[in-house]
């Protein structure tokens, strides 16, 4: 029988995901502002998880999604660590640019 | 049967004891010694010890003479057909050393407390005086090999220690690391020897190591391989040729400790181990005959350099040798009991003239050149009459203790070999000039210190004039322990003592025993040979009243003697410079040239790689994420392809 999720083919899915990871990979590399790099980071990770609940339905093993769910808590708690550290680099240097924080160099 | 078994257990708690006691004394003094009185420290040490001879005499009294237990306490090294246990053997010749060590010990510690008494040092000084005697009762009491080495090293390092004691003083220093150095190598004879016992006998048991020594052939070359190691290791540790160069050295040490270390114990322990595997030597005749040479010439040049040092303790120590290699020479007769005799009555009256040197040293605050005392006889007379008799009996005056023991080994010299009996007989009389020697310059005559030190002249306290009394006591009756043949049907000793040394008596060489008279000659002849040199030292420094020369104006043979025929100076040469110049060499070419070229060469890579490397670090968030992404998409392709 199938699921819901078999409805659209397989090789969408992975496009898809495809196409999500590289406009995160490419926003990290092409963005200076951090809060965006922050949301491109995310982007790739939940481009990720797209696949694995993919994979997951079509093979009918149910462990994929469940391993889902643990990753968008554990990718929460990494953002709200994140955030608080943005927050306290604003509050020093009034900018999210991330090139101003050169500092930490030789 | 029953008997025996019944005191075999009694025994075993004393025994026990025996050692442990010392060995708490340490640890009290050792790590709750900062907080203890120092008036205190001294007492504790010696009531262990004193502790420890209760038991040993416990046990003498309860061990018959035919007797000897086993106690096993476990099994310490198991691996493979190799097992060694960790065990005591009580028996005569253990319960001789075990008085002895522990006797003399006790009375030694009851002198140090009045020697030291201002010493800042002296919970140190009891501290390792305990560990000392618990290490030398290890020592007699093990009943393998690898027990009694354990001893061995052990009062190695307490002598190095003891030697050592004043540390501020470097000579004192160079003199404990010479003696350390010096035992090191008799102690790898010994190591060796016993690597030899385990691999071909399997063992190192005492009983088993005879037992199959007993099944090889008399004079194999495995056993005088091995007896020639074990006896190299005697020769570090009792100061024989051509290892002695330590002991007048270790004179450095406080004077107790020459008394106890140098003189009356650990400095014996070569004798209690030939004697100990006397069947292994039996049946090694070419052994014995080494260790004869060796004992012999021993015996003579220490006395003869004996002869003409001004220093008090160096006189004694070079006596020590000299009579160290006169035991010797009794081993290498095959006379076993005879030599332990010597060490017993040796303990005694030297021990006892240790301390009165001690003695005479602290009256004079430190003084130890005979040029500058004399005519102390008045001053000191306790220190006086007790160091007179230990001197005539050193020298072997009729019916002091000496004289039996020296008498006996000269007996037995007589009955195989003319030759050593007159080298012997020789080196015996030098003993008795010497030593008188040093009597008469010491304690007749006039004072020729200084007034100032003369005013302050005072006899010791009696916790230092008691033991000298009390072993001078023992110098002059334990002759009455080993009367020979012709005065009483038995040897009290010898007998005491024969279950141990009897078993080796059928491999020696059969002799003529001397007949009675003849015996009677030979003790007049050593009698009447020891009164003449005493009369002739008489003649010379109390008669003539000469004096010692200095130093310069030695001359010819006098000068090479008095610089104890410079052989310190040839070891200088032989070994100790060339390894210095050697080791020049080695630093110069190995490590400045090449070890330090590898290490600052790596050192050198590491830092110019992290001056060039560092640049790409420019802090550029952007950058990180951009090599990042590449190295990534790196490893992609490579997976990709490979």
């Amino acid at each position: 029988m199938e699921n819901t999720l078999q409805v659209v083919p397989q090789n969408w899915y992975l496009l898809l995901s495809t196409f999500l990871f590289c406009i995160g990979v490419m926003g990290v590399l092409f963005r200076r502002n951090a809060i965006i790099i922050l949301m491109c980071v995310e982007l790739m990770l939940n481009s990720v998880n797209l696949l694995l609940v993919a994979f997951s339905a079509y093979r009918g093993n149910n462990d994929g999604q469940v391993f889902v769910f643990f990753i968008m808590v554990v990718a929460a708690a990494e953002v709200a660590v994140g955030l608080a550290l943005l927050m306290s680099i604003y509050r020093n240097v009034a900018s999210t640019d991330i090139d101003v924080l050169s500092k930490l160099k030789w | 049967m029953n008997d025996i078994q019944i005191q075999d257990s009694l025994l075993i708690t004393p025994a026990l004891l025996v050692p442990l006691l010392p060995l708490i004394g340490f640890l009290i003094n050792g790590l709750l010694g900062k907080f203890l009185p120092k008036a205190i420290t001294g007492w504790i040490g010696t009531l262990a010890v004193l502790a420890s001879f209760v038991c040993s005499v416990y046990i003498f009294n309860n061990l018959a003479s035919t007797q000897s237990v086993n106690i096993d306490l476990f099994n310490w090294i198991a691996f493979s057909n190799i097992n060694i246990g960790f065990g005591f053997l009580i028996d005569p010749l253990t319960v001789t050393m075990l008085l002895v060590v522990t006797g003399i010990g006790t009375l030694i510690h009851l002198y140090s407390i009045g020697y030291m008494h201002d010493d800042e040092g002296i919970t140190r000084f009891f501290t390792y005086l305990n560990l000392f005697i618990f290490f030398m009762l290890l020592l007699v009491m093990g009943s393998n090999y690898l027990v009694m080495f354990i001893g061995w090293e052990g009062v190695g390092l307490c002598s190095y220690l003891l030697i050592g004691f004043w540390f501020k003083n470097n000579a004192y220093n160079n003199a404990a690391k010479k003696a350390f150095v010096m035992n090191r190598i008799g102690d790898l004879g010994f190591l060796l020897g016993m690597f030899f016992m385990l691999f071909y006998f399997g063992s190192l048991d005492f009983g088993t190591v005879a037992q199959q020594a007993q099944t090889l052939a008399p004079d194999s070359t495995l056993l005088v391989a091995i007896t020639m190691l074990l006896f190299v290791g005697a020769m570090g540790k009792s100061a024989q040729l051509p290892l002695y160069t330590w002991l007048p050295d270790a004179m450095a040490g406080p004077t107790p400790v020459s008394a106890l270390i140098h003189a009356a114990t650990m400095v014996t322990a070569g004798i209690y181990m030939v004697v100990r595997s006397n069947i292994l030597f039996a049946l090694s005749p070419t052994t014995l005959t080494f260790i004869l040479i060796i004992g012999v010439a021993t015996s003579v040049f220490a006395a003869v350099i004996g002869l003409l040092q001004n220093d008090i303790k160096k006189v004694l120590a070079y006596s020590t040798v000299s009579q160290l290699g006169l035991m010797f020479a009794a081993l290498g007769l095959g006379a076993f009991s005879s030599g332990m005799f010597h060490v017993l009555t040796h303990a005694f009256f030297k021990a006892m003239l240790f301390l009165g040197a001690g003695s005479v040293i602290h009256a004079l605050h430190g003084e130890q050149d005979i040029r500058k005392m004399g005519g102390l006889r008045k001053l000191i007379p306790v220190t006086y009459i007790t160091f007179f008799i230990c001197s005539l009996a050193i020298s072997g005056f009729p019916f002091l203790s000496g004289f039996f023991s020296k008498d006996e080994i000269l007996a037995h010299a007589f009955e195989q070999n003319k030759t050593v009996w007159i080298i012997l007989s020789a080196s015996s009389f030098l003993t008795a000039f010497y030593m008188f020697r040093l009597v008469y310059l010491t304690f007749s005559g006039t004072f020729r210190g200084t007034d100032e030190t003369k005013k302050h002249i005072h006899e010791s306290p009696l916790t230092m004039t008691v033991p000298l009394v009390i072993l001078t006591i023992l110098a002059t009756l334990g002759g009455l322990l080993g009367l020979p043949e012709v005065m009483s049907h038995t040897h009290k000793f010898g007998e005491y003592l024969s279950s141990v040394t009897g078993a080796s008596a059928q491999y020696l060489h059969p002799h003529e025993k001397v007949s009675h008279t003849m015996e009677i000659v030979l003790m007049g002849i050593a009698g009447v040979g020891a009164i003449v040199m005493i009369a002739l030292a008489w003649f010379k420094y109390v008669k003539k009243a000469e004096q010692p020369a200095n130093d310069q104006e030695l001359k010819g043979l006098s000068k090479v003697i008095a610089n104890k025929f410079y052989v310190d100076e040839i070891y200088d040469v032989v070994v100790v410079k060339p390894i210095t110049i050697l080791s020049d060499l080695f630093l110069v070419l190995v490590d400045k040239l090449f070890i330090d070229l590898i290490v600052n060469a790596t050192a050198w890579v590491v830092a110019t790689t992290g001056k060039t490397v560092r640049l790409i670090q420019t802090g550029n968030t952007g950058l990180y994420i951009f090599a990042m992404v590449i190295g990534m998409m790196v490893l992609f392709v490579i997976r990709m392809f490979i």
